[in-house]
């Protein structure tokens, strides 16, 4: 069922918790080397629907592929070829970069001489190789969320899922922040992001707008503004928040 | 596998890192063991003792000295009179005072007997009576071989009445720890409580603060499976528990001088059954909280509070209330101390441990079972 250039797809995905439907009824895809942008207002359902597609829950009905495997029977194989960056920044700040590296190449199987090659590869990207001994605790905050980033990649994944990524971060940072994205999808790996930012979503290919649980537009971002007739992602998101019925 | 390795590596890290709290979890037993051995004691040592007679006895004399160098007492000299001592006693230059009746010496020959007083400090009801026991003690020990077996002598203690007839001497034997050290008694306490401290609230906390912070969500995403994220937790508590089970023996047995009467592999086997237990403990808190802050009180106040007070470190079990003596029974560092006690002071086979082993075995099994049933795959 599974076209060749999609590594995400999902066909009425719903998860419900008692009388509650987080997510109701979504189906998508995600093209391989795409940036996806997966938008919506607090509550809307899109952390919900990542921790399905991450195997972090179960759905209570549907299907999804994830990196070619099924997020019902294959939740182990998925969480080995993803890779994940949380909200709430989550390295060990009592570890130094390099402990940080090595124990996530580690945790994914990455072979000695691999990683060792990929965590130089990796801190030279962000400038970052005269720092290894430091704990992560020590570096500013943006420089944090660059490490996090490479951790979550540090085993090539094919897809990588960010839950808010650039939170709590200046605008240059975050600026710097999507570069390092842009190469990664230049390696081959798919971005799934989550984000609050509208003008973050400009940087994507396509972005999904989630309101309610469901999913009430898909499309690329200059699309999307013409649809509506909007000026900026952030109208589009405004008009259609306006029908939210759960309200933050 | 490798994963496995990887994430136990981070551990040492974490807690090699972390030197403040190593050097606590290493400093603590064996500041605890110094303390108890040394400075907190129930034995009496150096009590200052005054003496009064109405007359000049050099029999009296050569008791005065006798009790002197006990080392459990120092005198501080012959008092002129009874408010001499009582005088003494307020500005707390003696704790304890003998009084001698008047013609006592010869009236250890007559019918009557004679009389001897022992006035001593009751603030410290335990002390006082300890004094007292000891001063007995003494006395009848100089009566008894100096003069003459059939010497009756009545003593009245006027804190605590006691009286001791010469006629009959008991045969005190004190079997298993015949010096009366107290080390004997806190030495397999101390041992349970710190056992519990490393492995039951070091492992949660450590477990719970990752839930905390959100590095659980990062691992839980990754192909790491969530039950290796907790024994990999475990080993190094395990080690450093085993470590500091070892710096515990050694200073028992080299500091302390309290030998180990029997078989040094089953102690070991013993406490290393109470470190899987407390560990499957420590599991159990972690799968049931979210905070640090609370893991730190259950296992405080659930588990560590209950050591000291049931374990018969302090109260004796058997002077409890029926209830409470059935509620010590469900304390596992109970089971423990009992068990090494037996081994380590009585020395006695290990066939009269067997139950002790049994319900500790079966208390790990049962922790460990519900630990896992409470760990969710799943967050």
């Amino acid at each position: 069922m599974m076209d060749k250039g999609h590594v995400i797809e999902v066909e009425h995905l719903t998860k419900r918790f008692g009388d509650f439907t987080a997510v109701d009824d979504i189906s998508f895809h995600v093209s391989r080397g795409e940036i996806f942008g997966f938008l919506g207002a607090n509550g809307a359902g899109k952390t919900t629907a990542m921790r399905m597609l991450t195997g972090l829950s179960f759905p209570t009905s549907g299907k999804g592929i994830v990196a070619g495997f099924d997020i019902w029977t294959q939740s182990e194989l998925i969480k080995k070829h993803i890779g994940y960056m949380s909200q709430k920044f989550a390295l060990y700040g009592d570890l130094t970069v390099q402990d940080n590296l090595e124990l996530f190449a580690g945790i994914y199987g990455v072979s000695r001489r691999d990683a060792g090659q990929r965590i130089d590869e990796l801190l030279g990207r962000l400038s970052l190789s005269h720092e290894r001994g430091s704990l992560v605790k020590d570096l500013p905050q943006g420089w944090k969320q660059k490490l996090a980033f490479s951790v979550s990649i540090i085993h090539k994944p094919e897809i990588v899922f960010l839950d808010e990524p650039t939170g709590g971060v200046d605008p240059a940072a975050r600026r710097q922040f999507w570069e390092l994205i842009y190469e990664a999808v230049d390696e081959g790996i798919t971005a799934f992001v989550t984000t609050h930012y509208m003008d973050e979503a400009e940087y994507c290919n396509r972005i999904s707008m989630m309101v309610d649980g469901r999913i009430d537009a898909l499309d690329s971002p200059a699309a999307l503004k013409a649809r509506y007739g909007a000026g900026s992602i952030a109208e589009v998101f405004d008009i259609l928040a306006r029908g939210a019925v759960r309200s933050e | 596998m490798k994963e496995f390795f990887a994430f136990v590596r981070k551990e040492f890290l974490h807690i090699f890192r972390d030197r403040k709290t190593l050097l606590v979890l290493i400093g603590l037993p064996t500041m605890l063991i110094v303390l108890f051995g040394f400075a907190i004691s129930t034995e009496i040592r150096n009590v200052n003792i005054g003496f009064f007679s109405p007359q000049e006895d050099a029999v009296l004399s050569r008791l005065a000295d006798k009790i002197d160098q006990s080392g459990y007492f120092t005198s501080v000299g012959w008092m002129r009179s009874e408010a001499e001592i009582d005088e003494a006693m307020r500005q707390g230059r003696i704790d304890v005072a003998l009084m001698f009746g008047s013609d006592f010496t010869s009236g250890l020959y007559s019918p009557e007997g004679a009389v001897v007083s022992v006035v001593t400090d009751a603030t410290n009801p335990n002390n006082a009576s300890m004094e007292v026991m000891y001063l007995a003690s003494i006395i009848n020990e100089y009566f008894g071989s100096d003069i003459s077996r059939s010497v009756s002598m009545r003593m009245a203690a006027s804190a605590n009445m006691s009286s001791a007839s010469g006629m009959l001497v008991p045969n005190l034997r004190m079997l298993y720890n015949p010096q009366l050290k107290s080390s004997y008694n806190f030495v397999p306490g101390i041992m349970g409580l710190i056992l519990m401290l490393i492995c039951s609230l070091m492992t949660s906390v450590s477990i719970v603060r990752e839930k905390e912070t959100g590095s659980m969500e990062v691992l839980l995403v990754s192909p790491v499976r969530p039950i290796n994220i907790v024994l990999a937790k475990m080993i190094p508590y395990f080690v450093i528990a085993c470590v500091v089970l070892l710096n515990i023996l050694l200073l028992t047995i080299f500091v302390l001088k309290v030998p180990v009467a029997g078989s040094f592999f089953w102690m070991i086997l013993v406490s290393v059954i109470y470190i899987i237990l407390s560990l499957g403990i420590g599991m159990l808190v972690s799968s049931l909280v979210r905070t640090q802050i609370i893991a730190t009180l259950i296992c405080g106040m659930i588990f560590l509070v209950p050591v000291m007070m049931f374990s018969g470190m302090l109260y004796p079990i058997e002077s409890m209330p029926v209830a409470l003596q059935w509620f010590a029974q469900v304390i596992p560092a109970k089971w423990f101390i009992e068990a090494i006690r037996k081994i380590m002071i009585e020395g006695v086979p290990v066939r009269y441990v067997t139950m002790e082993i049994l319900v500790m075995t079966g208390m790990a099994a049962m922790f460990f079972t519900a630990a896992v049933v409470k760990f969710k795959d799943k967050l």
